[in-house]
């Protein structure tokens, strides 16, 4: 018997074909998977099943529970539906709940609304549900803003909301995607505890395999609006009969072939780095308080080496990365690059040429009015004279990245976010400089393409003999494409060492946590599959 | 949120104090004495220097500044050259126009473009949504005059509801003032509540598209709930900017619609005195403005706190 039955999903917006016969079941009281690749459709499927689908979707198909097609129901019904037979949390935390209303307003409101309680009995619901999700009352009261909460504080009000009326259904769309790993891994904790106790449902959609893999009881893979796979988890992830799934396991677990080019001459030096910001006073003519982004930071990077940072958000290691790109003042310590010119704000433009960076988003680091040889050639400013051969450059520039010299004439949005991500490095690398900095540089992308990014990177590396720092939260990435690692907590280094070592011996206790919280693909699931398909 | 206030409280004071140095300095530049304007082209040096010992205009500049300040610190914004009565009573007559007929077309122009920009926004890319655009954008390219004369020819000549012009004065009642004021501020507030509709309608349109309004419907809220009781409030901070620039605007802006109506308001005042250089009237009204401008910034801050608990922190 299941709680849920989709029949042949099939759905378009403005005539593009979105869904193609999504078919699938959830039991009531498990945990379905729906996996894939942005694009894929995973998160049409859900606005489908809550009829929030965006104007000019059209659909066909059922979705029966108890017997009733919710397709064929009318939007008051649905209205009755949402929220209290199904409940759903998004993957923004940060921009999901009302920034003006109270938390504790927000959560009692799914009661207030569906009639299920008076205004003072919902909120005595809503404390309790948010007692429930991890957030107590002496510490989270219920006249709390959103503003005052962190990222996984507020994705645990935005599941005290769903789940206020015990909805046999949860949906969840990618719900840690924008989260740390360690709040990941509470929060994962709190959707199993919750399926487990409340006898619910879950329909977890997420692109990562190992969340999956930690968590749902059966799983369906997403490709280009179908489901080209489904089945219960352990056996799917054990066999991976569709290429489709295939494709993605190995991209998941790749790592690119490098060869060592690290040299001992030292390429960058930080010492003693230290920045505080300061907070609003508290006082009317009392000294601001301050807060220390970085306190007292001190690495050496060499030629050829790939340095890896990683931490968690708020650790310090943007502020860390914008002042080794110049673009910050620091109270004190220095940066120097090739032992020469101290790197900061008002550095002379040459010098800024020696270094570049690569930044997480492929869509909004570009200007979108400018074609592709304009977007590659801007670092040409940083040198004295504009080169004679830019466009040669840049064709050559494009190559190396895999586009093709004739990609320099078209503008920004007639390419992929891969694309996007090659333009961006061939952006970085036309002057030949010998640092690039990657901050997050793959963090947005798809396992595949992040795989084929990833290749990219490393063959630059080797035939330029480039030095990378390498900024990830993301610790398999860090742990595929760096020499050394240093992980930073609270605006220090607390660990640093080569990256084999400390991925396997890891000795900072905050190291440990990080390794821990991980999710991972059980290593026996990894095998060659037994009976590997017929291709 | 007193905190907040507090400190909003003390750069409006900061705000005076430079507002009214500038004011000063600036008229003090201006080419023209006064003196000899009033008495004309023909006479002595000697009667002119006199009166200038009269005015006070011969004193020094810090001095005339701290006399001037320190007057109107104690309601006393000195007297007029050219009517020979205290600047304060001519102002304070004057106010008695200008004020309510600048909040009675805030609120008609507020209380025409909250639901109309509201409908706008919800019913988006309907016939409706086109319709109250393309008026809107007819009641900002329209000048308010000619609005103001089409009003006069219609309600006052051809229906004979309103008077065509002019003011009886409080001390002849309430709603008399009031349907003498109607048709001008009808005149002021439709190109006003053509831009907040806009305003109004562009920012329920972008809290519409945001991550919440999706958590509301995803909670069983209908479109309609959703609206009002998510979309609104946060729509709210763009709409009461443009409001605290609306008063700002019909509160000396009007001088056009007011000598359209022969409606004795502070825009004609001003513009008399800046034409017969009674520099004191101008200094005074200026400084006027200044206070009322700062004063309405103030309590558009205070109520984008209200609105917005985001902003009640310090230094926000």
């Amino acid at each position: 018997m299941s709680l849920i039955r989709v029949e042949n999903l099939s759905l378009d917006i403005h005539g593009t074909p979105i869904l193609r016969d999504v078919s699938f079941d959830i039991a009531p009281g498990r945990v379905f998977g729906l996996v894939g690749e942005s694009g894929s459709g995973k998160s049409m499927t859900s606005l489908a099943l809550m009829k929030l689908l965006p104007d000019g979707a059209t659909r066909a198909g059922r979705a029966l529970m108890d017997g009733r097609d919710l397709f064929a129901l009318d939007e008051g019904a649905m209205c009755g539906l949402r929220g209290n037979d199904i409940g759903m949390i998004f993957q923004e935390p940060m921009t999901a709940l009302n920034p003006v209303r109270t938390i504790g307003d927000q959560v009692a409101e799914t009661l207030v609304i569906h009639g299920a309680a008076r205004r003072a009995e919902a909120l005595e619901i809503a404390r309790a549900k948010l007692d429930r999700v991890g957030l107590d009352g002496t510490r989270f009261p219920l006249d709390r803003y959103p503003h005052e909460l962190s990222g996984g504080q507020r994705q645990r009000v935005c599941i005290a909301m769903a789940i206020a009326l015990r909805p046999r259904l949860l949906i969840a769309d990618e719900p840690t995607t924008a989260l740390d790993v360690t709040t990941q891994a509470q929060i994962l904790d709190l959707l199993r505890g919750l399926v487990a106790e409340e006898g619910m449902s879950l329909l977890l959609i997420t692109h990562d395999l190992a969340v999956v893999a930690g968590l749902a009881d059966h799983v369906a893979v997403m490709q280009s609006g179908k489901i080209v796979e489904q089945g219960p988890t352990e056996a799917l992830f054990r066999r991976r009969a569709h290429p489709y799934t295939r494709a993605l396991f190995a991209a998941s677990a790749h790592r690119p072939a490098r060869v060592p080019t690290a040299r001992p001459d030292r390429l960058l030096e930080v010492a003693g780095l230290r920045r505080s910001y300061a907070l609003p006073r508290r006082t009317l003519f009392g000294p601001a308080p301050r807060m220390e982004a970085v306190r007292g930071v001190s690495f050496a990077l060499h030629k050829g080496e790939s340095l890896g940072l990683v931490g968690e958000s708020g650790c310090g290691k943007s502020t860390l990365t914008r002042a080794i790109l110049g673009l910050e003042a620091v109270q004190a310590g220095h940066i120097r690059l090739q032992g020469q010119t101290p790197i900061s704000p008002i550095m002379p433009k040459p010098a800024r040429a020696a270094m570049q960076v690569v930044f997480q988003d492929p869509y909004g680091s570009f200007n979108p009015r400018w074609r592709v040889a304009r977007l590659v050639a801007e670092p040409f400013h940083l040198l004295p004279e504009w080169p004679k051969d830019a466009r040669a450059r840049v064709e050559q520039a494009l190559s190396e990245v895999g586009l093709t010299p004739a990609d320099a004439d078209k503008y920004i949005h007639e390419f992929s976010g891969g694309q996007r991500q090659r333009i961006a490095i061939a952006r970085a690398l036309i002057n030949r400089p010998d640092l690039s900095v990657l901050d997050e540089a793959v963090s947005a992308l798809d396992v595949r393409v992040r795989a084929q990014i990833l290749d990219l990177l490393a063959r630059l590396q080797e035939s330029h003999g480039l030095g990378y720092l390498f900024i990830s939260h993301d610790l398999h990435v860090v742990r595929a494409i760096t020499d050394r690692v240093m992980v930073m907590q609270a605006g220090e280094i607390v660990e640093e060492g080569a990256t084999e070592d400390v991925f396997a011996n890891p000795r900072h206790p905050y190291t440990r946590q990080l390794i821990a919280a991980t999710p991972v693909i059980p290593a026996a699931w990894m095998k060659e599959p037994v009976d590997a398909p017929v291709v | 949120m007193l905190r907040f206030a507090l400190q909003r409280l003390l750069s409006l004071a900061i705000s005076l104090v430079v507002a009214s140095l500038v004011i000063f300095f600036v008229i003090e530049v201006i080419p023209g004495d006064p003196a000899a304007y009033m008495l004309g082209m023909n006479a002595q040096p000697e009667t002119v220097a006199a009166l200038r010992r009269e005015l006070g205009l011969d004193a020094g500049q810090m001095a005339r500044y701290l006399t001037w300040v320190g007057g109107m610190l104690v309601g006393d914004f000195g007297t007029s050259y050219t009517y020979r009565v205290p600047v304060s009573d001519l102002v304070l007559a004057r106010l008695g126009v200008s004020l309510p007929l600048t909040l009675y077309a805030l609120l008609l122009s507020t209380a025409i473009a909250f639901p109309v920009g509201l409908i706008a926004a919800a019913r988006r890319g309907s016939r409706l949504d086109a319709g109250i655009m393309g008026a809107t954008q007819l009641g900002i390219a329209i000048p308010n005059f000619w609005f103001a004369m089409l009003l006069v020819l219609v309600f006052a000549i051809s229906l004979q509801w309103f008077s065509a012009g002019g003011f009886p004065g409080w001390d002849r009642g309430f709603w008399i003032n009031i349907k003498a004021l109607t048709l001008p501020a009808v005149a002021l507030a439709l190109p006003q509540a053509s831009i907040l509709a806009r305003v109004m309608r562009s920012a329920v349109i972008e809290t519409l598209g945001q991550d919440y309004i999706r958590t509301a419907r995803a909670k069983g809220l209908s479109q309609r709930q959703s609206v009002l009781r998510h979309a609104l409030r946060n729509a709210l901070i763009p709409v009461l900017t443009i409001i605290g620039l609306q008063f700002a605007f019909l509160l000396a802006g009007a001088i056009i619609i007011e000598n359209v109506f022969f409606l004795p308001g502070l825009g004609r005042l001003i513009f008399q005195a800046i034409t017969q250089r009674d520099l004191i009237v101008v200094e005074s009204v200026v400084m006027l403005l200044v206070f009322a401008v700062i004063l309405v910034t103030f309590l558009v801050d205070l109520a984008y706190a209200a609105a917005d608990p985001r902003l009640r922190r310090r230094g926000a």
